[in-house]
């Protein structure tokens, strides 16, 4: 099987966002979306710290410290962006005026439940962001990682191991074996990478799979 | 004739008090004032709860004043980082205690402490350990949890133009939190690049009308 690599991940899912679209990238590997986005596509990218029309990364000795993502990097702004404060900012993120949010995670659940901030590790100090507002109040949440953990676990799990950032908040799966809806009635498998059944997926993944999308 | 300009950091924050809930402006160091902070570290005021996105980066700003013992408890979203070890020294060793916030929710309880709203309701967290031990509520076809707002003695916040009134403008995403930590503190001061004649700044883009604003240091 050809598995995706982290670029292949960001433009599979890049595919699919629309012109018109406002969408939230989450810190990692979504942050690698912007840079698949289909050129001549009209795309305004979000920021939780007051930025709409989010461009690419400035130029090296271009960068301003006044002008950063959520990830605290330095970015620009594209002509038409806006800046607002932080309750106008989750705002909209709350308020359902953001098209996607797309985030990476530890665990998927069956039922769509979302880890991924925080481990549970005694010894680690927790840190959450923006990530429960985001799970909450984004139109679609889109997830984005790896099929299976370092030693081999499915990361789409039937009930999540780690805390918690939201409940049955996650639409669709993409990783790096394939793309998967997550309905009422389960998970959907959509597609799957090049030399990747059904079946061998299922086994990777043990959550039950169903074969057949249910077309959006 | 009003004129809310102070001469320095120090003589804007002479007067905050040991225990004091001090709203710190910034994400990360965009907006941050780290003249007013350095001042309070100078002041020495102790015990603080500091209120702000996150805990510190690298040593100087809050980094300094959390470093410096001075903070009993921070209220944010985002401690840890990969240059917040003042903050995580102290943490491991239970020197300083953290009330952690979603971070919409932590704007919207900043918000609502300046808007004079005694609590709402939000879905945020809801089923997750942050929303343990809260009230909860279903209204509709949602489930929100009970949120109370922050109130703050001091707001230090930093902005970009100020008039001698305190209209406020800022600069880029250095604006975050500024506007509304400035509206939920008994005493806001505003660390700005530049001070201007009243009228030079356009009404309508001034951002923090000076109702908000108590002292002003240009620095």
């Amino acid at each position: 099987m050809k598995k995706l690599d982290r670029k292949q991940m960001a433009a599979r899912v890049a595919r699919d966002i629309p012109e018109g679209a406002y969408v939230n990238l989450g810190i990692g590997l979504p942050t690698l979306v912007a840079d698949f986005l289909p050129k001549g596509r009209e795309i305004i990218l979000h920021s939780e710290n007051g930025v709409l029309g989010v461009g690419p990364k400035p130029a090296p000795g271009e960068e301003d410290e006044d002008l950063i993502n959520a990830g605290k990097e330095p970015v620009t702004l594209l002509t038409g962006g806006a800046f607002f404060h932080h309750a106008d900012s989750f705002g909209m993120i709350r308020g359902r005026h953001l098209d996607f949010a797309i985030l990476g995670a530890f665990q998927v659940s069956a039922a769509g439940d979302l880890a991924n901030w925080h481990t549970g590790g005694a010894d680690a100090i927790p840190a959450v962001g923006g990530a429960m507002d985001l799970a909450v109040g984004a139109k679609k949440v889109l997830v984005m990682m790896e099929h299976l953990t370092k030693d081999g676990k499915s990361k789409v799990v039937e009930r999540c191991t780690y805390p918690l950032t939201g409940a049955r908040c996650v639409d669709r799966i993409y990783t790096d074996l394939a793309v998967i809806d997550v309905k009422p009635d389960g998970l959907h498998v959509v597609e799957t990478v090049e030399g990747l059944s059904f079946e061998e997926l299922q086994r990777l993944t043990g959550v039950p799979l169903k074969k057949t999308p249910i077309a959006a | 004739m009003i004129n809310k300009l102070v001469a320095s950091p120090e003589a804007a924050l002479a007067d905050v008090p040991d225990g004091a809930t001090v709203m710190i402006h910034g994400f990360g160091n965009a907006g941050m004032p780290v003249a007013l902070i350095d001042a309070l570290i100078a002041q020495g005021a102790k015990g603080l709860t500091i209120v702000n996105n996150n805990a510190g980066n690298a040593d100087a700003g809050l980094a300094a004043l959390i470093g410096a013992k001075r903070v009993r408890k921070i209220i944010c979203s985002f401690p840890r980082q990969t240059d917040s070890w003042h903050f995580d020294r102290l943490y491991r060793a239970g020197e300083i205690e953290l009330e952690l916030v979603p971070q919409g929710t932590l704007a919207e309880r900043i918000r609502a402490g300046g808007a004079g709203i005694g609590a709402f309701f939000t879905p945020t967290a809801y089923g997750t350990k942050l929303a343990e031990g809260k009230e909860t509520r279903r209204i509709g076809d949602r489930d929100y949890v009970l949120e109370y707002p922050i109130h703050a003695d001091y707001a230090l916040i930093k902005a970009d133009r100020a008039d001698r009134w305190g209209n406020l403008t800022y600069r880029k995403t250095a604006r975050n939190f500024g506007p509304i930590m400035a509206m939920a503190a008994k005493c806001t001061v505003a660390q700005v690049r530049e001070t201007v004649e009243l009228g030079a700044i356009d009404p309508e883009h001034v951002v923090t009308p000076g109702i908000f604003v108590k002292r002003i240091v240009k620095h």
